[in-house]
C-alpha cells in the first residue's frame, strides 16, 4: 500500500528554487533515507512532508489523501528534530505526553502510551527528569519516544545522530534499526548526509543533489548500478574512480581505450552512435587489482601508500583532466612509492557514463 | 567670572577626572615602589602581595562612596526614625511609628502603594509581552517597538505633564483641550456608549482576570510541582502572589458587576484626577506607558532566544498559536518575566515624581514616597518621615533580593 507519494513537488524561497520535480512513491513499512551533501534540500523536503514548510508546487499525498494544506498535527506524522527540540520546562513524561494532552486523550490512555514507549526505549527511570539532566543519547531517545507515543503513520527523522559522538552514533543507529523492526507497519523517512547510515538503515535510498533526485533505489542497487557519476561517487568509500576513455567498439559489449594504452571490454550495451565518443569509465577502488600482463585497464604512478593491514590503499598521481586514481587492495602489499604499476578489474565490475555523466545502463 | 556655573562645572570636571587619574596612578605607584617593591630577595613574594592588594585600590573609591551615600543614610534614617525633633532629637523608641500608623493618610498611602504594586508591574509586563510577541514576525515590528520604547526616554515628571494635559478639564461651554474629556463628551448613553463603556471594559476586565489567574496558578503550581526550585523562603512570596492574584481577580469581577449598574454623568466634563480610586489608575497609566517599553525590550530578546525547533515540535504535536505561546514560549522565558516583573515592582515602590507632579497626594492618591516627602520637607517632621522611609525600605528589600536571585539564575 502506498503510504506517501510526492508528485512533481517543488520548493522555492522567493526566486531561489531549492527543490524541483520531486516524484516519490513510498510504500507502507519502508525505511526511506534521504541522503545528499549539505544544502541539497534534504531537510526542506522532510519539513514539507511534515507540514512545517509550504509546498510551492505539486502534490503530497499521505495514505492517498492530498495533504498539501493539512496542518502538521493532522497529517499523521511525527518528527524527530536534529537538536531533539525537547521542551526544556517539561519533564520527560510531560514531553512525551504533550501531544496526547493536546488531543484531549484520557489520562489513563496517556499514561499507558507514555509508559509503553518509555519501556521500549529504556526511559522508565528517567520519566521525572527535566531534559537538562539527561545525556545526549537519552535526550535522543526521549525525542524518539515523543514520536512513538503519537503512533503516527510516518516517522520523520532529520539527521537524528549528528549531535552524538562516534561511539554513541553507531549504537543509536543499531537501536533505530531495531526499533524499525519492532514496528514493521510504520513508514520512516530518515535524513542524513552520512552514506554509511544510509546504506545500513535504508530499505530504499533517495539520493538528492542540487534540488533534484539523482536516483531512488535499494542500497545495493545504488552501489552496483549507479544512475550517474554523482551517485557513483557519492555512494561507496573511497569514491568510484572515473577514467576518461574513448569508445572503440559498440554492441552488447562496449570496448573502450584509455589514452595510456589500457583498454577494457565492458558487458554493457551501447549504440553505434557512441563509437569514437569520449566517455567515463567507472571502477570502484575495491574492484581494482594489480596485474603484470599487457591486458590492463590503466597504469599509474603510486603517490601514497596507506597500509592498514586489513587493506592497502594506493593513491595514484592524477593525470590530465582526471582525479587521482585510488585502489583498495585486500591484505598487505609491498609496493614502493613512485613505482608505476598496472591495474585491472573484472569486466562485470565496470561502469560506463556518457559525456553528461549518465550511466549507459539507464539510457 | 569664577562664579560662572560653566567655569565651575569645568573646574569640577577637571578636578574630578584629574583626581581619579591621580588617585589610581599614585596609589599604584606607592604600592609598587614603597610597600612591596619587586626587588631584593622577596621580589616574587612582593609582586604577589602587591597583586592581592591592587583590586582593593581600585575598589576603594566605589566602596567608599557606596558606604557614604547608601549605607550611612540607612543607619542615620533608622536613628532619626527613633528620635523626636521637637524634643531636640531625644530618643523616643517606636513613638514615631505609632504616630504614623495612627494617621489615616499613611494607610491610604499603603493601600495605594499596594494597588500600584499589583497593577503597574502586571500591566507593564503583560503589555510588554504582548507587544514583543505581536511584533516578532511583522515587517514593521521594529518600527512599532521603537515607538513603544520611546517613552522610556521621557522623565517621569515630563510624562506627568503630558498626561495632565490629557486629563485636563475646561468648563462645559469651552472647548476641551484634554483628550480624555473630548472623547468623554462624545458619549451620550446610546448604543456606542454601551459598547465602549460597558461591553469593552467587561471583556478587558475578564481577560485581565484570566491572565492574573493563569500567572498566579503558575506560581502556586510550583509549590507542589515536581522538579522545581523549592527554596523555603520562596514559599511565602509565592503564597503572597497567589493571594494578591485572588484579590485582583475578585476586584476585576466586582468591577464588571459595577460597570453594569453605574449611572454615568454623560455630557459633563470630568475632572478625572479628583475621582477617588479611579484617579489612582489614571496616575498608574503614566508609569505603565513608560515601563511597557522596558518590559517589551527585555521580553522580546528572551522570546528570540527560544529555540525555534521547540516551537516547531509543538506545531507538529498539534498545539495552536495560543497553546504555543502559553505552554511553550511563556514557560521558557518565565525567569525573564519574573526579573522584568520584580524590576518594575522596585520602580513602582519608589514612585514619587508622578504623584508629586500630578496630584501631590490629594484626592486619595497618596503613595508612601510622596508621604515621606510630605513629612520630611513640608511638615519638617524628620521622625515620622524617616519612619516611612524605613517602611519603604523594608518593602523593597525582599523584592530586591528575589530580583537579584532570579537575575543571577537567568545568567547561569
Ligand atoms: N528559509 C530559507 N530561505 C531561503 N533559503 C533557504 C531557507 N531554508 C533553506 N534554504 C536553502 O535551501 C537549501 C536547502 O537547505 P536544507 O534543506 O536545509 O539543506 P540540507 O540538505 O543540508 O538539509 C540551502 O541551500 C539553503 O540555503
Ligand atoms: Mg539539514
Amino acid at each position: 500500500m502506498t503510504s506517501l507519494s510526492l508528485k512533481d513537488v517543488s520548493k522555492s524561497y522567493g526566486t531561489v528554487e531549492v527543490l524541483r520535480n520531486i516524484d516519490l512513491e513510498i510504500q507502507q513499512g519502508e525505511l526511506i533515507v534521504f541522503v545528499g551533501p549539505s544544502g541539497c534540500g534534504k531537510s526542506t523536503l522532510l519539513r514539507m512532508i511534515a507540514g512545517l514548510e509550504h509546498i510551492t508546487g505539486g502534490t503530497l499525498e499521505i495514505d492517498d489523501e492530498i495533504v498539501n494544506d493539512v496542518p502538521p498535527a493532522q497529517r499523521g506524522i511525527a518528527m524527530v528534530f536534529q537538536s531533539y527540540a525537547l521542551y526544556p520546562h517539561m519533564t520527560v513524561y510531560d514531553n512525551m505526553a504533550f501531544a496526547l494532552k493536546l488531543a484531549h486523550k484520557s489520562s489513563d490512555e496517556i499514561d499507558k502510551a507514555v509508559r509503553a514507549a518509555a519501556d521500549t526505549l529504556q526511559l522508565t527511570h528517567l520519566l521525572d527528569r527535566l531534559p537538562k539532566a539527561l545525556s545526549g543519547g537519552q535526550r535522543q531517545r526521549v525525542a524518539i519516544g515523543r514520536a512513538i507515543v503519537r503512533d503516527p503513520k510516518v516517522f520523520l527523522f532529520d539527521e537524528p545522530l549528528s549531535n552524538l559522538d562516534a561511539a554513541l552514533r553507531v549504537a543509536t543507529r543499531i537501536e533505530i534499526a531495531q526499533l524499525k523492526e519492532s514496528m514493521p507497519e510504520s513508514t520512516m523517512i530518515y535524513v542524513t548526509h552520512d552514506q554509511v547510515e544510509a546504506m545500513t538503515l535504508a530499505s530504499r535510498i533517495v539520493v538528492l543533489h542540487g534540488g533534484n533526485i539523482e536516483q531512488f533505489g535499494a542500497p545495493l542497487e545504488l552501489y552496483e548500478r549507479p544512475a550517474n557519476t554523482f551517485v557513483a561517487q557519492f555512494i561507496g568509500s573511497p569514491a568510484m574512480n572515473l577514467i576518461n576513455a574513448e569508445v572503440t567498439g559498440t554492441g552488447d559489449t562496449t570496448s573502450v581505450r584509455m589514452s595510456d594504452g589500457g583498454h577494457a571490454d565492458a558487458p554493457i550495451a551501447s549504440l553505434d552512435a557512441d563509437k569514437g565518443k569520449t566517455v567515463k569509465l567507472g571502477v570502484r577502488p575495491e574492484d581494482l587489482t594489480v596485474t603484470e600482463s599487457d591486458d590492463y585497464l590503466v597504469s599509474a604512478e603510486v603517490e601514497i601508500v596507506e597500509a592498514l593491514g586489513e587493506t592497502t590503499v594506493l593513491y595514484f598521481k592524477a593525470r590530465e583532466g582526471e582525479d587521482g586514481l585510488i585502489a583498495k587492495l585486500p591484505g598487505i602489499h609491498k609496493i614502493a612509492k613512485g613505482t608505476t604499476i598496472r591495474l585491472t578489474a573484472a569486466a562485470e565490475k565496470l561502469h560506463l557514463f556518457d559525456g553528461d555523466g549518465k550511466s549507459f545502463l539507464y539510457r | 567670572m569664577l562664579e560662572n556655573p560653566a567655569v565651575l562645572g569645568l573646574a569640577t570636571i577637571i578636578l574630578g577626572v584629574g583626581g581619579c587619574l591621580g588617585y589610581f596612578f599614585l596609589s599604584n605607584v606607592i604600592l609598587d615602589k614603597l610597600f612591596f617593591p619587586p626587588r631584593g630577595e622577596d621580589a616574587g613574594k612582593n609582586i604577589n602581595r602587591a597583586n592581592m592588594v591592587r583590586p582593593w585600590l581600585f575598589l576603594f573609591p566605589a566602596l567608599f562612596a557606596l558606604t557614604l551615600y547608601l549605607a550611612y543614610p540607612v543607619f542615620e534614617t533608622l536613628r532619626l526614625s527613633l528620635t523626636d525633633r521637637d524634643l531636640g532629637g531625644a530618643f523616643v523608641g517606636l513613638e514615631n511609628y505609632r504616630k504614623m500608623t495612627a494617621e489615616p493618610k499613611f494607610w491610604e498611602a499603603v493601600r495605594n502603594n499596594m494597588l500600584w504594586l499589583i497593577v503597574v508591574p502586571a500591566a507593564s509586563t503583560a503589555f510588554g509581552l504582548l507587544v514583543a510577541q505581536l511584533t516578532d514576525r511583522i515587517s514593521w515590528g521594529n518600527l512599532a517597538k521603537s515607538l513603544i520604547f520611546m517613552p522610556m526616554a521621557i522623565s517621569f515628571v515630563g510624562a506627568s505633564v503630558i498626561f495632565k494635559l490629557i486629563y485636563d478639564t475646561r468648563p462645559v461651554d469651552q472647548n476641551q483641550i484634554g483628550v480624555l474629556n473630548a472623547i468623554w463628551l462624545k458619549f451620550d448613553g446610546g448604543l456606542g456608549s454601551v459598547l465602549w463603556l460597558q461591553v469593552l471594559p467587561t471583556v478587558l476586565l475578564l481577560a485581565f482576570a484570566a491572565i492574573v489567574g493563569y500567572v498566579a496558578w503558575i506560581f502556586v503550581r510550583d509549590i507542589v510541582a515536581k522538579g522545581s526550585d523549592k527554596s523555603v523562603w520562596l514559599l511565602p512570596l509565592r503564597l503572597l502572589l497567589a493571594v494578591g492574584g485572588l484579590w485582583l481577580i475578585w476586584l476585576s469581577l466586582s468591577s464588571v458587576v459595577s460597570i453594569w449598574f453605574e449611572e454615568l454623568p454623560f455630557g459633563e466634563p470630568q475632572t478625572w484626577l479628583t475621582i477617588p480610586l479611579w484617579n489612582n489608575f489614571f496616575l498608574m497609566v503614566v508609569l505603565i506607558w513608560i515601563q511597557t517599553g522596558f518590559a517589551m525590550v527585555i521580553l522580546s530578546a528572551a522570546l528570540r532566544g527560544i529555540p525555534e525547533e521547540t516551537v516547531e515540535a509543538a506545531i507538529v504535536d498539534g498545539a495552536n498559536p495560543f497553546q504555543i505561546f502559553f505552554k511553550i514560549k511563556v514557560p521558557q522565558i518565565m525567569g525573564t518575566i519574573v526579573v522584568v516583573w520584580t524590576t518594575i515592582t522596585l520602580t513602582v515602590l519608589k514612585v514619587f515624581d508622578i504623584v508629586f507632579a500630578m496630584t501631590n497626594g490629594q484626592w486619595e492618591t497618596q503613595v508612601l514616597a510622596n508621604y515621606m516627602y510630605d513629612k520630611l520637607f513640608r511638615a519638617n517632621d524628620w521622625g515620622v518621615g524617616s519612619a516611612s522611609a524605613i517602611v519603604i525600605m523594608l518593602l523593597v528589600t525582599p523584592i530586591l533580593v528575589w530580583n537579584v536571585y532570579n537575575a543571577r539564575k537567568e545568567m547561569r
